[in-house]
């Protein structure tokens, strides 16, 4: 064990000449549940690709559970950014999800019992086997992100990276899904990276906070990086970070970083039962 | 003669083979078309075939050989060309656009018959030899394997592609494999019921299927359960004592079988979505699950 799960060596990336990530230092310990917080545009998806092994850094190295990206494939699990299904999809909840785990192999899908019997575990963990039999496009967002992350757990990863995993989801299913990945985390020493623009719903959970601002990064618990000097400092600008009733909210007086921080997307501390509504 | 006469004989024989054959491919790669929202390259894919017969023809007095290794240059050439569909569809339009011209100006030269050259355009069922069958049965043995083998990697990457890509998935490669595939297939279904109406057998039974079931394999059963009703059945019908041409019979019932799809399908549908509600509710009745 003992090896960090991910570090992040002086690592330059993006596309083009106007790189997104630059000398971005940053190491990971198996078994933390870190959040990647930042405007967007300042590279949460890029960070993503390259622990994946889509996109190779154009300078330092990525190290994936000790190999690179692309050698852990087998041990990462992947929650991309919801998309909608197309409603006449043929294919059930319960073939998606053992896609994440046949899908790269050839040959014919031969039903196996063990196979079927660990597809019913993970569905049964995201709470998916009501709707796992019903055609994919009929499923609500919030079913379907379910489904991804029952996914993503088949292949029993050791790291799991989730692109905006809430979005679809309302305030109980973003609670029941924060819990099942931190219970799944204590129980199995997964390693959790959780791209988001709400830090409140899993603030509770996280170990970590990973904060990307035009190319510069912090790092650290969310008591050392949601404070308005390591803020001030990253967007160079004045920044506060308050405490509202548990809650981180930060504000901008500048008007150009009140844009990066964009507003209602960023402002982590507003009521999100207002926003979750839009997604029910 | 009647229908068991017609059966003794070398032609119809052939016949029931061939489209047998070309039933089984067209509806394994059926789905995959639809999902891949392909029929357009399906369309281009035969309509070039006929640029290819053409070729064949001058050059080697052999049009199925030159529809053959023209649908292989011409998938070629559409796959390198772009996998994004909308990319997709615009450079399907230009290679035909351009891919037909040639073909007239082929068969102008073409001194011969041309009725070699039209008979793929409709399709000359009963007109198949012996050495023809070898060859169905290689491509169709080609076809089915490549397909089994690639199966779940194409239906990850059709279904999801960015999670496919980020699995390890080569999305690019069996888009163009695919292809490849496809345009074998249609070839081969001109053969049939002609360029013009390959759609009936490479997207009708598959779309039919696709109104019916909802479980990938369910799908594909079914969508060549429908192909070879269509293809054996339109044979046999025509060989039942008229004269109306085969292709006909063949359009025509896969035609009736994905109205009877369209018709049944809102039913079992709207069965489906109560299933999931009673689900649901069944669920939300319970204590929370995950606490």
């Amino acid at each position: 064990m003992g090896e960090p799960m991910i570090v992040l060596d002086e690592v330059t990336a993006g596309y083009g000449e106007h790189p997104v990530l630059r000398h971005l230092d940053a190491t990971i310990e198996r078994g933390e549940f870190v959040a990647v917080l930042g405007p967007n545009g300042s590279g949460k998806t890029t960070l993503i690709r390259l622990l994946l092994g889509l996109l190779a850094p154009s300078n330092g190295s990525v190290v994936v559970a000790g190999t690179s990206p692309s050698a852990a494939r087998s041990c990462v699990g992947y929650v991309p950014q919801h998309r909608g299904f197309d409603r006449d999809l043929p294919i059930r909840g319960r073939e998606l999800v053992e896609l994440g785990l046949t899908g790269s192999q050839l040959g014919l899908p031969l039903p196996r019992r063990s196979r079927r019997r660990r597809v019913d575990d993970v569905l049964e963990l995201v709470g998916a086997n009501a709707f796992a039999t019903a055609p994919i496009g009929m499923l609500s967002g919030g079913e379907q992100q379910r489904l991804r992350i029952a996914q993503a757990l088949l292949g029993e990863p050791s790291l799991l990276l989730l692109d905006e995993p809430l979005l679809a989801l309302d305030p109980r299913r973003q609670h029941e899904i924060t819990t099942l990945l931190d219970a799944r985390r204590r129980a199995t020493g997964l390693t959790v990276v959780f791209v988001t623009h709400e830090i409140n719903p899993i603030l509770p959970f996280v170990d970590k906070v990973l904060y990307l601002v035009g190319g510069r990064a912090a790092l650290g618990s969310p008591d050392e990086v949601l404070t308005t000097a390591t803020l001030s400092d990253l967007y160079d600008a004045p920044v506060e970070v308050l405490d509202v009733g548990g809650r981180r909210v930060v504000l901008a007086g500048d008007a150009e970083v009140a844009g990066l921080l964009g507003h209602h997307h960023h402002d982590h501390g507003h009521d999100h039962d207002e926003e979750d509504s839009r997604w029910d | 003669m009647g229908l068991s006469g017609y059966l003794a004989l070398p032609f119809a024989q052939h016949a029931l083979i061939a489209g047998t054959l070309i039933a089984i491919i067209c509806g394994v790669i059926g789905p995959f078309v639809i999902i891949r929202q392909m029929a357009f390259a399906v369309h281009g894919a035969a309509e070039l075939s006929f640029t290819g017969a053409a070729a064949g023809l001058v050059v080697a007095s052999n049009p199925v050989a030159g529809a053959l290794i023209g649908s292989v240059v011409v998938a070629g050439v559409i796959g390198a060309m772009g996998e994004r569909p909308r990319e997709r569809d615009s450079s399907i339009g230009v290679v035909l656009a351009a891919g037909l011209g040639l073909g007239v100006l082929l068969l102008s030269h073409y001194q011969g018959f041309a009725s070699a050259a039209t008979s793929i355009l409709f399709g000359d069922i009963f007109g198949i030899s012996t050495g023809q069958i070898v060859l169905m049965v290689a491509l169709a043995v080609v076809v089915l394997v490549a397909m089994g083998t690639i199966y779940r990697p194409l239906l990850f990457s059709s279904i999801d592609p960015e999670l496919a890509e980020a699995a390890g998935v080569r999305g690019r490669l069996l888009g163009i494999i695919f292809l490849v595939l496809l345009a074998v297939t249609v070839t081969e279904a001109a053969q049939v019921v002609g360029t013009l109406l390959v759609l009936s057998l490479a997207i009708t039974p598959a779309a039919a299927a696709s109104r019916l079931a909802t479980a990938p394999l369910a799908v594909t059963g079914i969508s060549v359960a429908i192909a070879l009703g269509a293809t054996d059945g339109g044979l046999l019908l025509s060989l039942g004592g008229t004269t109306v041409p085969p292709t006909v019979f063949v359009t025509g019932l896969s035609f009736l079988a994905y109205v009877l799809a369209r018709l049944i399908g809102p039913s079992l549908a709207s069965r489906r979505r109560a299933r999931l509600q009673a689900a649901r509710a069944a669920e939300e009745d319970q204590p929370n699950s995950l606490e």
